[in-house]
């Protein structure tokens, strides 16, 4: 008895490493993966899917360094690719060859920090801006004065999320200066400006959805597509985008070099490509995507929410997120520490 | 040579041997889970600091250097890091007021505790090990819902018609200090019932006999007896109130930077591990500190009394 008892432990043992092909490993954004889209994933392949999830590409990038992670797939901002690059942290996985790679649209099979698109494929895209509470203010909301200098009935209700380069970007901006500028002049009115804002701020956080749901906070640096998800739940809140300057980016799915799963990391590539599966991801996500051909999948209506509709005399003051170089960057980082100790 | 050999030698050195050989799997232990990953991060601090995050292999100064000193942002004049001081006063302040707080809450539980019959004490300590099922976030959570603009305290007042607007009380440091002494009251209270449990009551009652008043009773009878329950429950909660994160960040909404919350900058958007360990090793040194001071502290008085 106790031998066949060994013997189906051993076997279950040897039996593990196969099942372990069936497997991927998920790094994603926290509230940026459709359920529905990794269930349907596993009904076709077979395959097994692990979300895990975390808050900024900062976060991700120190648990990969780490190492002993486990994850396949990984979703980067565009403009925080070049850092994965410079360390090796990604696969040459190709998905410029792909299948479904056809289907992307002309604007995305370029992007920075992956021109060619030899590491990546696009996950979606989306603005950040401003998002108010109209019931409490009914002011004017494409501004960025609605972090940097608070009108009274939305102060100490502000969140400030703590992304330094969007943070600092948009306030450079708003005071009529470049981003990424090695202007100290400049930079040192960002900070100045920054410091006087904190007060007015009731935290610096990425918060969840319903403390804006339930109004505890009505005001924050926010993303279209989470903007219209809150709007949907609490038809006060809007969506601004800030005229001196508001974000732009894509955020986009890779391979990781030391993924144990390269396989099904490859097909879930190509299966994210497929219009009717990026449909599910904006769906879910309320951001638009880069599939031609998913807008027959979409939602009624979401391609021309108010969120994903950018109003014609703001469209040029998109601001393309970019990392500055090293040595800017390293001054961001200072300011940043000033601001938020 | 003769000496070595004798037999009391050989049984003490054999003696020796086997101690030293029961020892060992606490000593791994210990090397393994406590002095190595200190090690690690003592080492980690004098290294430089990768350009995104991470370490360069080469001896550096620079992390020990950004916690005492900074260079000016704009004219790169040398001087004192005033930032990291205000934080760790900061948190120095909220795990003493933490502390007070738990034991002004925890002493008169502990005493209601260990003053039940017998029968019902352990159902009361069951009680108070509840929270401890349920993982700290959510606890944090719970709390939330109770002070948040649309909680239970402010749908109550509103109700009641003491306040005619939600009364803001989330992100402040009233918020913070309610949580952290919430999330670390079962920890206060435990060690000062086993202290209170030992006491015996027939002492209370010669101090009476002796026409002691009830606030002499307590000052100078009960509470030196319940002395090494309050000191242990004190380092349980001051301990990791210092070094707190979760708490702070959720309760507080981020603003006012905690040492922890430092720490995290350094390991993830401020891209400077070795300062990150650097200052790990401080938060450390700073805890020694603290136990070496409460052990000479309750020596000392211990002498006194005993």
């Amino acid at each position: 008895m106790t031998r066949t008892a060994i013997l189906a432990a051993l076997s279950a043992c040897l039996a593990l490493p196969a099942h372990a092909e069936g497997r991927l490993n998920i790094f994603n954004f926290g509230l940026y993966t459709p359920p529905e889209l990794l269930e349907q994933f596993s009904a076709e392949t077979g395959v097994e899917v692990t979300l895990t999830e975390f808050a900024a590409n900062e976060e991700a990038i120190a648990r990969i360094q780490a190492g002993g992670h486990g994850l396949d797939v990984v979703v980067v901002s565009a403009y925080y690719i070049p850092v994965y690059l410079e360390q090796g942290l990604l696969l040459e996985s190709r998905p410029d060859q792909m299948a479904n790679f056809a289907n992307v649209a002309p604007g995305f099979r370029s992007v920075t920090g992956d021109p060619d698109r030899h590491y990546t494929a696009p996950w979606v895209w989306g603005t950040t801006g401003v998002m108010v509470n109209t019931a409490r203010y009914s002011g004017d909301i494409n501004t960025a004065a609605i972090f940097l200098d608070p009108p009274d009935e939305l102060r100490g209700q502000v969140n400030l999320v703590p992304q330094m380069n969007d943070t600092i970007d948009m306030t450079l901006r708003y005071l009529g200066a470049e981003t990424c500028t090695s202007d100290r002049e400049a930079l040192r009115e960002a900070r100045d400006l920054l410091l006087v804002a904190k007060p007015h701020w009731a935290s610096v956080d990425y918060p969840s959805f319903e403390k804006f749901v339930n109004e505890d906070l009505n005001a924050s640096i926010f993303w279209s597509g989470a903007a219209g998800r809150i709007r949907e739940a609490n038809p006060g809140f809007a969506y601004g985008w800030p005229a001196t300057g508001y974000m732009q980016w894509t955020d986009n799915a890779a391979i990781l070099a030391d993924a144990t799963n390269v396989e099904n990391a490859r097909l879930f590539l190509d299966y994210i490509m497929a219009p009717e599966n990026a449909a599910l991801i904006s769906n879910y996500t309320r951001y638009g995507n880069a599939i031609t051909g998913s807008e027959a999948f979409m939602d009624p209506g979401l391609l021309d929410s108010p969120e994903l509709t950018i109003p014609a005399e703001l469209v040029g003051a998109a601001i393309d997120q970019r990392l500055c170089p090293p040595e800017v960057q390293e001054l961001y980082s200072r300011i940043w520490t000033e601001v938020m100790r | 040579m003769a000496e070595t050999s004798t037999p009391e030698t050989r049984v003490w050195r054999d003696e020796l041997r086997r101690r030293w050989a029961l020892a060992s799997p606490a000593m791994i232990v210990i090397t393994l889970f406590s002095i190595l990953p200190l090690m690690v991060m003592v080492v980690y601090s004098f290294l430089a600091p990768g350009l995104y995050g991470n370490v360069i292999w080469e001896f550096s100064l620079r992390g020990w250097a950004g916690v005492f000193t900074e260079r000016d942002l704009f004219d790169d004049t040398l001087g004192i890091a005033w930032a990291h001081v205000t934080i760790l006063g900061r948190s120095v302040a909220l795990a003493l007021a933490t502390t007070a707080l738990t034991l002004v809450f925890g002493l008169p539980t502990a005493w209601f505790i260990a003053t039940r019959h017998p029968s019902t004490r352990a159902f009361w300590l069951f009680l108070i090990t509840i929270p401890f099922w349920t993982n700290l976030l959510v606890r944090t959570i719970a709390i939330q819902e109770v002070i948040r603009a649309d909680g239970t305290i402010n749908r109550i007042l509103l109700s009641m018609g003491v306040i005619d607007a939600p009364f803001a009380m989330m992100f402040t440091n009233g918020a913070v200090l309610l949580g952290m002494s919430y999330v670390f009251l079962p920890l206060m209270v435990l060690p000062v019932y086993a202290a209170i449990e030992k006491f015996d009551f027939r002492l209370a009652e010669a101090a009476y006999d002796l026409h002691a008043s009830r606030l002499y009773c307590l000052r100078r009878v009960i509470l030196p007896l319940m002395k090494p329950g309050i000191v242990a429950g004190s380092i349980l909660v001051f301990i990791p109130a210092l070094g707190a994160y979760v708490t702070p960040r959720l309760m507080g909404g981020g603003r006012a930077m905690m040492w922890g919350n430092l720490i995290d900058l350094q390991f993830g958007q401020g891209r400077n591990w070795p300062l990150g360990a650097a200052l790990s090793v401080v938060l450390t040194l700073v805890v020694a500190g603290a136990l070496v001071w409460y052990v000479r502290a309750t020596a000392a008085k211990g002498g006194r009394d005993g």
